[in-house]
């Protein structure tokens, strides 16, 4: 598996993303946020959690207008996989490619701390490692990651099976508890836990390695 | 010319840190609050001097990026 990491000023969790790639198995290059295009021959372009642009204006909505995102969505409109964790879900939804948009959190807190999700769908290259149903413990680390989707965008996320993640005690007031959720094609992935915390005995778990395993597994297949 | 954006949550999107304030205001003994939303104002500095063509030029870099229509409204005034 080939693999991009975009790395934007204020991006903290780039380097993170990438070791855990790079242990299932993928090559990973790091490009800028300045760059206007993405490294030929990629599978997969990964968008990290931050602080991008110092969340000035809106969480995400300066990176999401930055010369690689052009790229990035252009990229994900032909096929390619592509998963924003935290900052990252907030630039995905910036840029129109996830559907809803992320808000302050309800209790208006910071919080920093790992949550038990369940996982309610395996249909998809970066849930296939799990089994429907499981309940699997990822830390979050946001102020705001309160999903919000209109009734009509909750009905067609629900109807199409594309809620990867909802979370097993709502910390942040999303809608239906969502934490993550996929594209229509199935191949873009946004959510505000870091599966790249949980990606060794030395984070405190290993719930997050089953993601990229089976992400890494399906694009050596493809 | 100068133009100021007014950048507001949509009616029905919670408004949490309206709702901080409203206790807050409450707790300072302010009566009959019945909502508070808490938005954003932008101002722009623009070269333009034709206002219906800062008004529209405005409007898009709302649509564009000065506001997120999925869960913000905003209203252009040209001064």
């Amino acid at each position: 598996m080939r693999a991009a990491v975009i790395v934007f000023p204020g991006s903290n969790c780039d380097r993170d993303l990438a070791v855990a790639l790079e242990r299932a198995g993928a090559s990973v290059q790091m490009v800028w946020h300045k760059d206007t295009a993405l490294p030929a021959g990629l599978d997969f372009v990964g968008v990290p959690g931050g602080f991008s642009f110092g969340d000035y204006l809106r969480c995400g909505a300066i990176a999401a207008q930055s010369p690689i995102c052009r790229s990035v969505v252009e990229f994900a409109g032909k096929g390619g996989y592509v998963f924003g964790v935290c900052n990252g879900f907030q630039i995905l939804t910036e840029t129109g490619l996830l559907p809803g948009a992320l808000l302050r959190n309800a209790g208006l807190k910071y919080i920093c701390r790992t949550v038990p999700l369940t996982v309610q769908t395996t249909d998809s290259a970066f849930t296939s490692g799990y089994h429907k149903g499981q309940s699997i413990d990822i830390p979050i680390a946001h102020h705001d990651g309160n999903y919000n989707a209109d009734p009509d965008t909750l009905a067609r996320l629900l109807g199409d099976d594309r809620v990867a993640f909802t979370y097993g005690d709502n910390p942040n007031g999303s809608t239906a508890d969502i934490a993550g959720v996929l594209s229509e094609n199935r191949r873009v992935l946004g959510m505000m836990p870091h599966p790249e915390r949980a990606d060794d005995e030395r984070h405190g778990g290993t719930d997050g390695t089953a993601l990229f395993r089976a992400l890494s597994d399906a694009l050596v297949a493809a | 010319m100068k133009a100021r954006v007014f950048v507001m949550l949509k009616t029905g999107v919670l408004d949490p840190q309206g709702e901080a304030v409203r206790h807050a205001l409450d707790s300072l003994g302010f009566e009959g609050i019945e909502g508070v939303r808490q938005g954003k104002v932008i101002e722009l500095d623009l070269s333009e001097t034709d206002r219906a063509r800062a008004e529209a030029n405005v409007t898009e870099m709302c649509e564009k990026l000065l506001a997120n229509t999925v869960i913000e409204s905003y209203r252009v005034e040209i001064a």
